[in-house]
């Protein structure tokens, strides 16, 4: 009697290792093929500029409240809090041991449209590489490039704080398999070349969604409301809703939108605030036709109410 | 009738003073002073998007009223107005009062230095703007909360 329930657990425990080994193998980092990051040849340094800041890496990756120059010494930032826990960014600057100076452009390609580190782990996607999977490698290329021209930085940034179970790398593996793609967000039917660009730009490098759209439990995005805005998940306040659906900017025209994203101001010469102070001073840096695109797409989206 | 006529005006007198005590309340007058700035924003975006000439006295009349609205501004917070009234005022304010009140004079100084250089054309009245721009944001950007 007693053997047959012991069998009966085996079998039980076999399933689970069985399970466990199947979770770790489907979820298992994966990096992109080799021949992605081949050829691409040198990196054209003004695009790279240009990537930089439509990406906004120096938000998170510089110190806090840097200004000028300093917005490019990417020695690690201030801490991003989270309802998983504190996140610190770490350094990126060209500093061969504290920053990525020694890595190589498929380390640096992998880790941003993969979220694979460089020993082969997964990255918390604080990193948004769930929005830069849809970069192109050039553009991945060339903004390599340009971080590498950028001060180096001995700064080594302190660890994430983040509580059991979050602490768990292999977790994220899971994470992944429910909400990472790199995949088109939104269908917009007869897409011109601009509402195309302002897509490219908005879901990859901007990575807007990443705070204007609303999360689940486990900080997947909520289907259906993308970029519709929601509660400030770093604290107080809410996000704005950014479509055309939205109370405060659904009114907007695209120039309006493309002048706030250039000077700062609403069309009633109210003021950037909060987290997006940030995001404008980077938005400024970028040509008129960037921004033009992005306003673009930001009529074309589906209204979230 | 004049019972009707003495209770009508009663009710509007005392929705006059209902209002009157409303835009008594800190966070009403704060709001109007930086509806105030906005106002004077305004009138400088529009010389700069070419929707209106350059005007020297809009300009001038504009960085007046900003650089009056920072000396006062920040005497508008006391303890008890953190909340009500559709307040967007960061509980951060409170807590670090000096460094709020430091911003606020930052508007202060800045458009007083342009109202020394004075912008002369369209393209000058531009940098008027991005220069008290950045006032505005740099302070927005610890201390306005969006509701």
């Amino acid at each position: 009697m007693a053997s047959k329930w012991l069998k009966r657990l085996g079998a039980l425990v076999a399933l689970g290792v069985v399970g466990g080994a199947g979770f770790l193998i489907v979820t298992a980092p994966q990096r992109q093929d080799a021949s992605v990051w081949a050829d691409l040849g040198a990196a054209d340094l003004d695009n790279g500029r240009r990537i930089f800041f439509a990406g906004g890496c120096t938000s998170c990756h510089a110190a806090a409240k840097s200004e000028g120059d300093a917005r490019l010494v990417l020695s690690g930032g201030a801490p991003l809090k989270s309802p998983f826990g504190t996140f610190h960014a770490p350094n990126i600057s060209s500093s061969p041991t504290a920053g990525i100076g020694a890595w190589t452009l498929a380390e640096f390609g992998d880790a941003m449209t993969r979220g694979v580190g460089r020993d082969g782990e997964h990255l918390y996607p604080s990193f948004p590489y769930g929005s830069y999977a849809r970069m192109a490698p050039k553009d991945i290329n060339d903004l390599f490039g340009f971080l590498k021209t950028l001060p180096a930085s001995e700064t080594v940034a302190p660890a994430h704080e983040l509580p059991f179970p979050f602490n768990i790398r292999l977790s994220l593996g899971g994470w992944k398999f429910l909400y990472f793609t790199d995949a088109p967000r939104v269908e917009i039917a007869n897409a011109d070349d601009q509402v195309k660009l302002g897509q490219y730009l908005v879901e990859g490098p901007g990575h807007c969604g990443e705070c204007h759209t609303p999360r689940d439990m486990f900080g997947g995005f909520k289907t259906g409301r993308w970029l519709a805005g929601g509660p400030n998940p770093e604290g107080q306040g809410t996000i704005p809703n950014i479509t055309p659906g939205s109370k405060s900017i659904g009114g907007w025209s695209q120039g309006d939108i493309a002048s706030y994203l250039e000077t700062g101001f609403t069309p009633d010469f109210d003021s950037v605030g909060g987290t997006m102070v940030e995001v404008q001073k980077n938005m400024a840096e970028l040509t008129p036709a960037d921004r033009e695109a992005i306003a673009a797409y930001l009529k074309a989206v589906p209204a979230v109410e | 009738m004049k019972l009707k006529l003495v209770l009508a005006a009663a009710i509007v007198t005392g929705l006059g003073l209902t209002a009157a005590i409303a835009a008594d309340e800190p966070q009403v007058v704060r709001q109007e002073m930086m509806k105030k700035v906005g106002g004077a924003m305004g009138a400088i975006g529009a010389i700069v998007k070419g929707e209106k000439p350059f005007d020297a006295e809009v300009v001038k009349a504009s960085l007046t009223t900003m650089a009056e609205v920072g000396k006062d501004f920040p005497n508008h917070f006391p303890a008890g107005s953190e909340v009500g009234m559709d307040s967007e005022a960061s509980p951060k304010i409170w807590e670090n009062m000096d460094d709020f009140k430091a911003k606020a004079a930052e508007l202060t100084k800045v458009a007083e230095a342009q109202l020394a250089a004075m912008p002369t054309n369209q393209a000058s009245t531009g940098a008027v703007m991005k220069a008290v721009g950045a006032t505005c944001s740099s302070c927005h950007e610890t201390y306005r909360l969006k509701k």
